[in-house]
């Protein structure tokens, strides 16, 4: 397990290949469908978000408020990236993130970005939102909550030993890429 | 009529059941999940995925809290005798919800389409749905399945037949379809996966009758043999393409395949599939007469 911590360099994201196991310890903020929108048509991330070198986590958490008035996280999995393909690319540029965090994988607009920019696509295992939760630590602020409601506004997790996987590497490798190839020939046999 | 002492009890006991459907896994479904780790090849990122899931199941049993953040579209099936208050049903369903997505068992999951307004209720046009069938027994029974939108969007229809896939109008067209279907997939729709498909019907009764199948039990048999051969020939086939837990490669591609029938009209032949991700969550009651749990189904 390669241990990561936010911000990352681009040295560090271009020592990662694909199939890398990777613990990440730092800070993380969701963003989703509603927020890459929202970057996509021009809109500014509010202050107090610092993506520069950061890992973007493509998911919608259930929280809730504590007895002390404190957000915790009861529930956070990886949603389906590939509904950001139209706006990753861009939004990896913009931003300067060296890595998004997401399930399903992303097309080759992404591939290329993260090969052009220094980044790279780390996969959780969706549906894991207990285990995923667990290393979330504390949940210090919360951002776009009115506008965008809880499951699309922009979280920040302070996390512990996340566990994720690379799936797109800095180099134009992508496993979603070679998987489908493969189990199309695959089933060729088959049909 | 139920009286409001009845629609208090009956309340409590949906919201048990939604808690329940949310945070445990039903045992036969948690058997082949574990069936599948031990397949899997040690040391892999298959392997490592297939850990997780395991440890995620006893996490979220142990804390009672979601398996899955996205808590899915939360769909009743309700059998009942004639006379049986449906409209006090529909009542006490919507105010579980709202209290389940209160207490965190189900996620603010309910967005107004065109506004895009999520008023934090789970409670809208839609939602919940619920599914009344009324029989001759006396017997009130409640199943409930609570499906996330990652596997419901790799859902597919196909109209036969396809001329790209050269799939015509029998049994093994419809084979090629679903085959494609689960390639399209690949680990988007968290896998391991279990399909729900109809053969028939229209375009709507067709992916309804589709999700019906995920009442059916994982070990249970098709009363059509023939219909049976070709759930279990999926499952194989799917595990030969190397697509494995999350798409990451390996064994475990599907855990099931559920296929029901439905009559069609000469000029239609659908095939419907609808894809479940493996936090396959899935309950359900029967209540006695006074709203009480008296049985879990699964």
């Amino acid at each position: 397990m390669i241990q990561l911590s936010t911000p990352v360099s681009e040295v560090a994201i271009r020592a990662l290949k694909v199939g890398d196991e990777v613990a990440i310890t730092g800070t993380l903020y969701t963003g989703r469908d509603a927020v890459h929108k929202y970057l996509h048509d021009g809109g500014q991330l509010p202050p107090g978000v610092n993506l520069k070198g950061g890992i973007l986590y493509h998911c919608g958490p259930v929280i809730i408020k504590d007895e002390q008035g404190n957000w915790k996280c009861v529930a956070a999995g990886p949603t389906t990236s590939i509904r950001e393909e139209p706006y990753q690319a861009q939004v990896i540029r913009d931003l300067g993130l060296r890595g998004v965090i997401g399930k399903g994988g992303m097309g080759e607009r992404t591939v290329e970005a993260c090969k052009q920019h220094g980044c790279v696509y780390l996969h959780a295992v969706g549906g894991a939102a207990q285990v995923l939760a667990d290393c979330i630590k504390r949940v210090p602020n919360v951002y776009f909550m009115e506008q965008f409601g809880a499951p699309e506004a922009i979280w920040e997790f302070e996390v512990v030993s996340f566990p994720v996987v690379v799936t797109i590497d800095a180099h134009g490798n992508s496993l979603h890429k070679e998987i489908l190839a493969s189990s199309q020939a695959e089933l060729a046999k088959f049909v | 009529m139920l009286s409001l002492r009845a629609m208090n009890v009956l309340q409590d006991s949906l919201l048990e059941l939604i808690r329940r459907t949310s945070t445990e896994i039903p045992d036969d479904v948690h058997k082949a999940i574990l069936d599948s780790l031990e397949r899997e090849k040690q040391g892999t990122i298959a392997a490592s995925a297939m850990k997780i899931i395991e440890q995620n199941i006893a996490l979220a049993k142990n804390k009672s809290q979601p398996i899955c953040q996205d808590t899915g579209s939360i769909i009743f099936y309700v059998d009942c005798p004639i006379g049986y208050d449906q409209l006090g049903f529909e009542q006490a369903a919507r105010e579980a919800v709202k209290l389940a997505t209160k207490k965190g068992f189900l996620r603010q999951n309910s967005v107004d389409s065109i506004t895009g307004k999520n008023d934090g209720t789970n409670v809208g046009p839609g939602s919940p749905a619920i599914h009344f069938h009324q029989h001759g027994s006396p017997e009130v029974s409640v199943r409930l399945v609570l499906k996330g939108g990652g596997c419901e969007n790799v859902g597919a229809q196909y109209s036969l037949p396809n001329e790209k896939l050269k799939a015509n109008r029998d049994l093994d067209g419809c084979r090629k379809a679903i085959l494609d279907a689960v390639l399209q997939a690949q680990g988007k729709g968290c896998g391991p996966g279990i399909l729900g498909v109809c053969i028939g019907g229209d375009r709507a009764t067709s992916y309804e009758f589709s999700k019906q199948q995920f009442l059916r039990r994982l070990d249970d048999a098709n009363p059509n043999p023939e219909l049976g051969k070709l759930e279990q020939d999926i499952v194989e086939t799917s595990n030969k393409l190397g697509i494995g837990p999350m798409g990451f490669g390996g064994k475990t591609t599907l855990l099931g395949t559920k296929i029901g029938v439905l009559n069609r009209l000469p000029a239609s032949y659908f095939v419907s599939i609808s894809y479940m991700c493996w936090a396959y969550r899935r309950q359900g009651v029967t209540l006695d007469t006074n709203g009480k749990v008296q049985k879990w189904l699964y």
